[in-house]
């Protein structure tokens, strides 16, 4: 008979304890955005909801956001550094193959004992990351996790492109998960559909440079109109899933925290809900941008400081992005 | 059965005046829909996806581009909804 190998004990129950997000230093408004391209302010108002974007200062980097957001989410949370068994980090803009800008940021924040990986999951990395965080804990690996969101999506956007120039923005928002008494992270709905690989991407691959440096810098591209289509229709029954399986209804909800894609977006997918008027949404694309894995824990952080949504509430968080791919759950509110 | 062009103009119009606002005798087989009708490329992936369900038509993503007039929907859908 083999030797018996003792089995990890979690935690029963999750919960986020703690947010916290890092806007960078300069405000870009549309008319800067327009300077570049033939546009206007309305047009982009119109379109995408944005009045304005933070965009990163030289020394904002992907780092110092990360750690900035971190440390504000460990000091709501009350927890230290120390106590960090694990930090994940999504992002798409931390220009380094390897190694991990997580390894990076969990040494620089003294979190020692800490597992340390960065994750792929676009605009639904916050949404993957807290779903990490909940299985970790529960499987006991882990009693804290760090889970961050960070971005530079300026590093990657083309000033020239009349359809991306004026979505994204820069920022970095984070959350402490621990154990909880009772349940306040929901089943995650989460998946992929590669077969839209195209939908979102760069403009061309990093190991095209080595043969043709002409190239200049990879961008982001994506085409707008098959997105929209995707996020307004397809992530509906993926958002009324999480519901179901956590046991709420949309009328039960303190706020609904969809990935700040594109306001339109937003409101269409609030029309196919059927989302009941007084669940307050988060709308924090309009001074943000859209900010990739960043934008649930900024716009999250912003409902609970401007008290849009109510410590201790209910809310539906989804993600949703390049992959294709997304993630729902539902949480209660730190 | 398949619906005639003057069903199909008819259910597009009141989708156009669903979704966009804009009056339903305005959607007219020869207005375009940017120029004329002021429907922005997103309002127009809204249109399209209320026209799937009404007509039991799959529009692509890829012909949503080629339908630059409401005379040029109305054709499509009525080809594709036999």
């Amino acid at each position: 008979m083999p030797v018996p190998i003792q089995s990890p004990i979690g935690a029963a129950h999750t919960r986020i304890m703690g947010v916290g997000g890092y806007r960078p230093s300069r405000v870009i408004t549309n008319a800067e955005i327009c300077k570049v391209i033939d546009s206007t302010d309305e047009w982009i108002q119109t379109r995408t909801g944005i009045q304005e974007r933070r965009w990163s200062a030289a020394d904002e980097t992907v780092g110092v956001m990360a750690i900035g957001a971190a440390q504000k989410a460990l000091v709501a949370a009350g927890v230290e550094a120390e106590q960090i068994g694990c930090v994940v980090i999504s992002t798409v803009t931390h220009l380094t193959q390897t190694p991990s800008l997580a390894a990076d940021v969990a040494n620089q924040l003294g979190a020692h004992k800490a597992a340390a990986f960065d994750i792929s999951a676009a605009c639904a990395g916050f949404c993957h990351g807290l779903a990490l965080a909940q299985d970790m804990i529960r499987g006991g690996s882990a009693e804290y996790v760090l889970v961050i969101g960070v971005e530079r999506l300026s590093d990657l956007t083309d000033m020239n492109d009349r359809s991306t120039a004026f979505i994204f923005g820069d920022g970095a928002g984070a959350a402490v998960v621990g154990p909880s008494e009772t349940p306040g992270i929901g089943p995650v709905v989460w998946g992929s559909d590669g077969s839209q690989l195209d939908a979102i991407g760069q403009t061309f691959n990093w190991d095209e440079l080595r043969d043709k440096p002409e190239l200049g810098f990879p961008a982001l591209r994506m085409s707008g109109q098959q997105v929209f289509r995707w996020a307004s229709y397809q992530m509906v029954p993926v958002a009324k899933l999480a519901l179901e399986k956590a046991g709420i209804t949309a009328d039960q909800l303190d706020a609904f925290i969809p990935h700040q894609a594109n306001m339109r977006i937003t409101d269409a997918m609030i029309k196919a809900l059927k989302l009941p008027d007084h669940v307050p949404v988060a709308r924090d694309i309009a001074k943000t941008g859209n900010t990739s894995a960043a934008s649930v824990p900024l716009a999250m952080e912003r409902m609970l400081a401007e008290g849009e949504a109510p410590h201790g509430g209910v809310a539906l968080l989804i993600g949703f992005g390049a992959g294709l791919v997304y993630a729902a759950q539902v949480v209660t509110l730190p | 059965m398949a619906a005639t062009q003057e069903e199909i103009l008819a259910g597009l119009a009141e989708i156009v005046n669903e979704v966009a606002g804009i009056p339903a005798e305005d959607v007219q087989l020869d207005k375009s829909f940017t120029e004329d009708l002021d429907v922005d490329s997103l309002t127009m992936v809204e249109v399209v996806v209320a026209a799937e369900e009404k007509f039991g038509v799959k529009i692509p993503d890829e012909e949503v581009k080629n339908l630059s007039t409401v005379g040029d929907a109305v054709s499509f859908i009525a080809a594709n909804n036999a």
